[in-house]
């Protein structure tokens, strides 16, 4: 699946990255801590939170992430917009809930990628 | 690389690992030796940030290993057995409120190198020095 299908599934809002529409995401994980995201994901390609800070984009970067998808219609701001554009990820913006976003892209196809410990 | 780190804001945390990232992605290293190197040094330097005043980090990068060096002035780690355990932080709520202060990370830096070292002590300041082979499979 791409970026842009992920938008698609999510009704979500592109907040920036309209040139990486087209890159192929893998798998998909739902979290507000990012310490769980750093310890336990891999491999990740979309990473969907509620959080909205600069360490969201630097956790997805040092993960190798390429799309975040803030949830329950929230908005970064213009720094964290400015930090993705400049670490090639893109930005999404959907309404629905984490649960609900999550089971979307299952239902779609996606997967998690955690490895379990 | 040397980097100077400052605590007092947490938005600009990371800022030295990506810096690093970006160095091991031109020299052409695999992608999986760059992102353990990545994840084990934004890990010491959140930590640094939450729990020292100051600190400085010095990455070494040789053709067989890439050596990170973590020096702060911070508190001291109590009980550096109890602070590898996963789950266990003295993180302050507000930095949990950040989305760290999970108790991972130490012991996510451990797993994302070859070898870490922690030298502390309190009142002082804590040292953790941590290698990633380059050619050894992990």
């Amino acid at each position: 699946m791409k970026i842009k299908d992920v938008m698609e599934i999510l009704d979500a809002e592109l907040i920036d990255g309209q040139n990486l529409l087209d890159n192929e995401v893998h798998t998909a994980c739902g979290s507000d801590m990012m310490s769980d995201v750093l310890a336990f994901v891999k491999d990740q390609s979309v990473l969907m939170t509620g959080l909205i800070n600069l360490q969201v984009v630097r956790t997805a970067e040092m993960m190798d992430m390429v799309c975040i998808v803030f949830v329950r219609g929230k908005r970064p701001d213009d720094a964290i917009i400015s930090l993705a554009r400049d670490r090639n990820i893109a930005l999404l913006s959907t309404e629905h809930p984490m649960f609900t976003a999550c089971g979307k892209l299952y239902e779609a196809g996606l997967r998690g990628g955690c490895s379990p410990q | 690389m040397h980097f100077q780190v400052s605590s007092e804001d947490f938005t600009r945390a990371g800022e030295a690992s990506s810096a690093v990232k970006k160095a091991l992605k031109k020299l052409g290293l695999p992608p999986d030796i760059i992102r353990r190197v990545a994840i084990a040094m934004y890990e010491g330097e959140i930590n640094m940030v939450i729990h020292a005043k100051s600190g400085e980090i010095d990455v070494v990068i040789t053709p067989d290993y890439i050596d990170m060096t973590l020096r702060d002035n911070g508190p001291g780690i109590q009980d550096v057995e109890l602070a590898m355990q996963a789950g266990y932080s003295t993180a302050p709520e507000e930095v949990r409120n950040l989305g760290f202060g999970a108790g991972m990370g130490l012991p996510n830096m451990k797993k994302n190198s070859d070898e870490m070292t922690i030298d502390t002590e309190l009142g002082v300041g804590t040292t953790v020095k941590m290698k990633v082979y380059i050619n050894t499979p992990s």
